[in-house]
């Protein structure tokens, strides 16, 4: 069997799954029976600043019927005492010794109330330290969360302040509200983190009520932006994450976050580089239970792959991350449909022709729908396989014999050796050469 | 009778006759739509007689265009709450679904369409066409049945008159008469026939045409007519003893069993039922549920040519229903009352012209079953009769000749649909009829 334990930046836990700072982890007695439940760490519920809540505080997205797609929350950081929590922490981390306990901290922006929390934070026994730089909403205004996050001076100012006086490690959460992911990591490392968490919460509001006009979540009628969590922000959580963990001035252990439901999703946060992976929503929708099948999945994944231990699949996948300009533009594949599979629900045609570039031909045999892909015509977008609720039905296949090989930056480079700039006409002259006919 | 079935109670009665396929709930119905997979060209589409755009209507169910959904349902079938819950859609729309093709259960498109048009029902039927301005011109219908009503309707969007004369005292045709109480209720029919009022059409019932009111004065009276007059009574078995009491005609059985007034229904402790069509596989079940205690079914070929569909057969299995299949009646036995029937063996022979395989008799081989009610379904008699009134009109095999676009009969002025031209198939290849006769009748009159 596999072995899932990890260590993130010095925090060892015995599987990669750590409940991220959020309400399921807010009490003692919810991060006892995680752990119970088989959860390899806790990353508290961030302490700090005194806050008050509001009601209403989450809103849902459901699709197409089901529920929970994404989460939104204009919840604020622990409302209970700092002393509480740190209490909690404390005895938490006596009772779990080989459990990961991390305490998430936010103050206001002076270095010594950095180090006083720091301290007594160091004091509980917890093995490391997170700062939330993320908190999109409510603590923001005040200065703090993601307006650190999102200017890379504050950033690194603060967690300077915070390893000064650290003995444990310090992983700093950052915000996905921000245009280039690098800066923040970056200031980070310069502060002096021993590791990064990505991803907090998108700034986003849920919907807008069609009878009443309130957006949600509605707080005696009135909202406003909150973050959104759950699977919907999988794919962004797994950019920024590659982004990071790609960067080598970065180059620092990385908790992956964001809409991590079960072990195929984490199973993919660490071949992105993650190191742990922490989750919030989908213990929000369906308890703590949830951690059974994620860390018996990954570890039969990983058995039946061959690898013994994380360290073999963290960042597996990163190599195949590359500029645009770096793609084969010579690669040609064309989608075929498995006539014998099809079902002739015909959306495949639909989509084409509507939506993309009119080569598959719908014909009626025997009163049957037919639908055929004209090869010529086909620019491989995928979009039909994509549409396709058959599995295996369409496939995209590659036609090229894989001889040719000519990126975008190679053919820049190419005109630019002919003293040739680039045009229409310059590029047409290329396509032709090798059979490409855009119609 | 010698032997009445022993009455139940009006809670009983309400329970067997209950609903089979309840509706789905608001929750059921959306998370239904949403597994929907919106094909293009569907095959749905394609199966439903009136061409119904079944995947427009389901995603208007899923996101919440209630009353979108409903018209695009009506656009294309003006008695669709019935064909909702009576029509076979595991042979039409839901049989012809993609999932089935993926080994996974259709999309519940019955249950769906009856989920659009309940709401649209309970939400007091709001306006959704537009009428044409009043051309000027009037057709008479005779028969409010599915037919009638839906060439009705699209007359008067068209802004032509229409008005339906019906025999029966409650409109609505075998909708109303005919479909078993545990698919449709008579007030569902009815609330169909209300859309279809609604929509400016006169029905006059209590008219027999022909016998209360003449053909030639209709004619005189309406510039076009439409016949929707469905078929006759049941066929009779021509074997001896037919006239003994405690012999009926399933038509006649069912219609009492519609009137829901079940305590008064006489039905038999031990029931035949003669043939094994849909229709006979209703009355035998009704039957049941009226409380006989033993039905029978007796059918002159076996389980293989039977016209009932399969499903229906499984439901009078699950009844309780008992086959006597390969088994002729040959004759009613009692004086004052039905006392058993007479029964011979039969065996198949030749396939016919069109590949049933007929039966013979097996010398020596009659046995009698001891019953007190004989239900009579062979099939249903044409409306001769009235049909021979009506000069120019040609009736081939009992059914009346149409044009296959126009709807027109070899009498211009006279147009027909439904089960008079089909011999009898289904409410909803009816209701496909009559509002296509209603377009070959605006043609004709509109140019
Ligand atoms: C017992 C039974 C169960 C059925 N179950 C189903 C089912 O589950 N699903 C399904 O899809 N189909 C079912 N059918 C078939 C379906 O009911 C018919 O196909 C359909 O009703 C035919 O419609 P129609 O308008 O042609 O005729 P009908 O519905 O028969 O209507 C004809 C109307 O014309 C009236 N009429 C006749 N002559 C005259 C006259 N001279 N003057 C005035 N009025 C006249 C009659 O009183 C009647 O109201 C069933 C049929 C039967 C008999
Ligand atoms: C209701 C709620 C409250 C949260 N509170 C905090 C918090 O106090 N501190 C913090 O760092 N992140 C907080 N988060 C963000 C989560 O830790 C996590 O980064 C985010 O939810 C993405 O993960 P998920 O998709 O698994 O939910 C909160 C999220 C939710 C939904």
């Amino acid at each position: 069997m596999a072995d899932l334990s990890i260590n993130c930046a010095g925090i060892k836990s015995p599987n990669p799954f750590w409940l991220a700072s959020a309400p399921p982890s807010n009490s003692a007695y919810q991060n006892c029976k995680a752990f119970e439940e088989g959860w390899g760490g806790t990353v508290w519920k961030t302490i700090g600043e005194p806050v008050m809540n509001v009601c209403n505080r989450y809103g849902g997205l459901d699709y197409n019927g089901q529920k929970l797609m994404g989460l939104n929350n204009i919840e604020l950081i622990s409302d209970r005492d700092i002393a509480v929590n740190l209490k909690e922490m404390a005895e938490t981390k006596k009772m779990w010794p080989d459990r990961a306990v991390i305490a998430s901290l936010m103050v206001e922006s002076d270095r010594q109330v950095w180090h006083d929390i720091v301290k007594r934070t160091v004091d509980t026994g917890v093995d490391g330290i997170e700062l939330n730089y993320g908190c999109p909403h409510g603590m923001s205004e005040r200065g703090m969360g993601s307006a650190v996050g999102q200017v890379p001076e504050y950033c690194q100012m603060i967690t300077e302040w915070v390893t000064e006086v650290s003995t444990i490690p310090v992983l700093v959460k950052l915000t996905p509200n921000i245009g280039n992911i690098q800066g923040p990591a970056r200031a980070a490392k310069k502060g002096g983190a021993h590791g990064i968490s990505l991803i907090n919460t998108i700034n986003s509001i849920m919907g807008v009520n069609l009878d009443t006009f309130e957006t949600f979540p509605s707080v005696e009628g009135k909202g406003g932006h909150g973050g959104l969590a759950g699977p919907i922000v999988k794919p962004i959580a797994l950019n920024l994450l590659s982004q990071v963990a790609i960067d080598k001035e970065v180059n620092l252990p990385i908790s992956g976050i964001g809409g991590i439901s079960n072990w195929r999703d984490a199973a993919e946060f660490i071949l992105l580089g993650a190191n742990s992976v922490q989750v919030c929503t989908a213990v929000m929708h369906y308890g703590f239970r949830i951690i059974k099948d994620m860390t018996e999945g990954l570890s039969n994944w990983m058995d039946e792959k061959g690898f013994t231990s994380l360290d073999q699949v963290r960042g597996k996948a990163l190599h195949r991350i590359d500029d645009f300009g770096n793609l084969n533009l010579l690669f040609k594949s064309v989608a075929r449909i498995d006539q014998k599979k099809c079902i002739h629900c015909n959306l495949c045609y639909i989509a084409c022709n509507d939506g993309a570039h009119q080569c598959i031909d719908l014909s009626q045999e025997n009163g049957v729908s037919k639908t055929v892909v004209r090869e010529e015509d086909c620019v491989g977008c995928d979009l039909c396989s994509i549409v396709c609720p058959v599995e295996n039905c369409i496939e995209m296949v590659r036609i090229d014999d894989g001889a040719q090989h000519k990126t975008w930056n190679s053919l820049m480079s190419d005109f630019k050796a002919q003293n040739e700039s680039l045009s229409w006409e310059k590029l047409r002259e290329f396509q032709k050469k090798h059979g490409i006919e855009i119609h | 009778m010698q032997n009445i079935a022993p009455k139940l109670t009006h809670e009983q009665y309400e329970k067997n006759f209950a609903e089979i396929k309840p509706a789905l709930s608001p929750a059921a119905a959306i998370a239904e739509a949403n597994r929907c997979l919106y094909c293009y060209d569907s095959p749905c589409t394609k199966a439903c007689p009136t061409h119904i755009d079944i995947p427009a209507f389901i995603k208007k169910i899923a996101t919440r265009n209630m009353k979108g959904s409903a018209k695009t349902i009506l656009e294309s079938n003006w008695v669709a709450l019935t064909c909702a819950k009576a029509c076979p859609v595991a042979v039409l729309c839901e049989g012809a679904c993609v999932f089935n093709a993926k080994s996974e259960p259709p999309i519940e498109i019955g249950l769906l369409q009856r989920y659009a048009m309940d709401e649209y029902f309970s939400s007091g039927m709001p306006a959704l066409f537009t009428k044409a301005p009043a051309a000027g011109k009037s057709v008479g219908i005779i028969g409010s049945g599915p037919a009638g009503l839906a060439c009705a309707a699209e007359l008067a969007l068209h802004g032509v008159e229409a008005i339906i004369y019906e025999a029966k005292d409650i409109p609505g045709g075998l909708d109303t008469w005919g479909i078993a109480p545990y698919k449709v209720r008579k007030e569902d029919s009815l609330k169909e026939v209300g859309l279809i009022e609604s929509l400016g059409v006169t029905i006059k019932t209590g008219i027999k045409i022909g016998t209360n009111l003449q053909v030639d004065e209709l004619l005189s009276k309406h510039d076009a007519l439409f016949l929707g007059i469905g078929l006759g009574e049941s066929h009779e078995l021509a074997i001896e003893g037919e006239n003994t009491p405690g012999v009926i005609g399933a038509l006649q059985f069912i219609a009492d069993v519609k009137r829901e007034d079940w305590q008064n229904v006489v039905v038999g402790k031990r029931v035949a039922v003669i043939g094994a069509g849909n229709t006979a596989i209703d009355a035998a079940t009704e039957a049941r549920r009226l409380g006989a205690e033993q039905v029978l079914i007796v059918y002159r070929r076996s389980q293989h040519e039977m016209p009932a569909y399969g499903f229906e057969f499984d439901l009078a299995k699950t009844d309780g229903v008992q086959f006597y299949f390969l088994s002729a009646p040959v004759k009613v036995l009692g004086t004052e009352s039905v006392t058993g029937l007479k029964c011979i063996k039969m065996e198949l022979g030749e396939p016919d012209k069109q590949g049933r395989r007929s039966p013979k008799p097996v010398p020596g081989s009659e046995f009698i079953l001891e019953l007190d009610m004989v239900i009579k379904s062979i099939g249903q008699q044409t409306n001769a009769a009235f049909l021979q009134q009506l000069q120019d009109v040609v009736i081939e095999s009992g059914k009346v000749v149409v044009d296959d676009v126009t709807y027109q009969t070899g009498n211009p002025k006279i147009f027909a649909g439904g089960d008079c031209i089909n011999g009898g198939k289904e409410v909803v290849n009816a209701a496909y009829d009559g509002k296509r006769a209603a377009l070959g009748i605006i043609q004709f009159l509109l140019g």
